[in-house]
């Protein structure tokens, strides 16, 4: 699989993105903002980050990034997109994706580990994963809290698609295992034509032999027998 | 000169933890009659352009394209003269 990630400035966590894609065998090529070429990519992923240092509102600045053009023509072609944490921020201020990440309720930086749910196999990114199946991937935002009006939300519920929600290690999605206020506990969406997933973990940190989770994996390997 | 004073706020439906962390700070200062805060962004810009009207239409535009989120921000602005 050929893979871009964009670096922003302020990006920091596309060499985590970077190697574990590599790691997984696949040609993989750091996309600076400035550069308008995606290199034909078969994926693209907005890592996270604090891009233009979160001035104005978490990812607002960098739509205006000349290689953001390149991302929104590809993902309107069908391209697969993946969001992380800020990445996933900025596809909210692109308009690639509905709703808004608002400041956690608590107000606090949470850096944690996180369940989650797959609340669908209905996408590239969780197709061989398993409805239901309870992953544990960390999260690290401070605007987390997915929010999006009520039409939006039961489009969102219509049409199945909320990829992810976060819940406890039983699975239960309820308030006390939602970290950040998110509405109906939502950890990630896609795009009504399922090719693009934004979500708030960090799959590429739980993703290596290092690290004390590996369930990131199951979105890489998805998208791996997706394409 | 003119200038631009604008101002973003939550839509009054958001919830706004910052503001419910000030009026909970407020409280145990004493300021018990507060029942709400609501913190919101101001902007000031300036112009070289000492037509109102086209300022005006040029600032609403900004706020659309980029001040404010329309999903959960609103705005509003005067414009006043600067020596």
């Amino acid at each position: 699989m050929r893979i871009s990630v964009v670096t922003f400035p302020g990006s920091n966590c596309d060499h985590d993105v970077y190697k574990v894609c590599l790691c997984r065998n696949h040609q993989t090529k750091l996309i600076w903002h400035k550069d308008t070429d995606l290199e034909k990519p078969d994926l693209v992923i907005l890592p996270g980050g604090f891009s233009y240092g979160d001035y104005l509102r978490c990812g607002a600045l960098a739509r205006f990034s000349p290689i953001v053009k390149e991302v929104i023509a590809f993902a309107q072609k069908g391209g697969l997109l993946l969001g992380i944490c800020n990445g996933f921020q900025i596809l909210t201020e692109c308009g690639l994706l509905p709703g808004t990440l608002l400041m956690n309720e608590n107000l606090c930086f949470i850096c944690q580990h996180q369940y989650i749910r797959v609340e669908t196999v209905a996408s590239p990114f969780t197709q061989s994963i398993g409805k239901g199946k309870v992953l544990d991937i960390p999260i690290a935002h401070k605007e987390g809290n997915f929010y999006i009006e009520s039409d939006g939300l039961k489009q969102l519920q219509d049409n199945d698609q909320i990829l992810f929600r976060y819940c406890n290690k039983l699975g239960i999605t309820d308030s006390e295992s939602n970290p950040n206020g998110s509405l109906d506990n939502i950890a990630g969406i896609c795009n009504a034509q399922r090719n693009i997933l934004g979500m708030m973990p960090h799959p590429e940190r739980s993703a290596t032999d290092t690290v004390l989770t590996q369930d990131g994996r199951w979105i890489f390997a998805s998208l791996e027998k997706a394409l | 000169m003119l200038k631009a004073k604008i101002y973003v706020q939550l839509k009054p439906n958001v919830l706004d933890p910052q503001g419910k962390a000030v009026t909970n700070s407020l409280h145990n200062l004493g300021y018990t009659e507060v029942i709400e805060t609501r913190i919101s962004k101001y902007i000031e810009m300036r112009f070289m352009n000492d037509n109102r009207e086209q300022v005006s239409q040029e600032v609403k535009q900004i706020c659309q394209d980029l001040l404010a989120n329309p999903n959960t921000e609103t705005y509003h602005y005067e414009i006043i003269s600067e020596e």
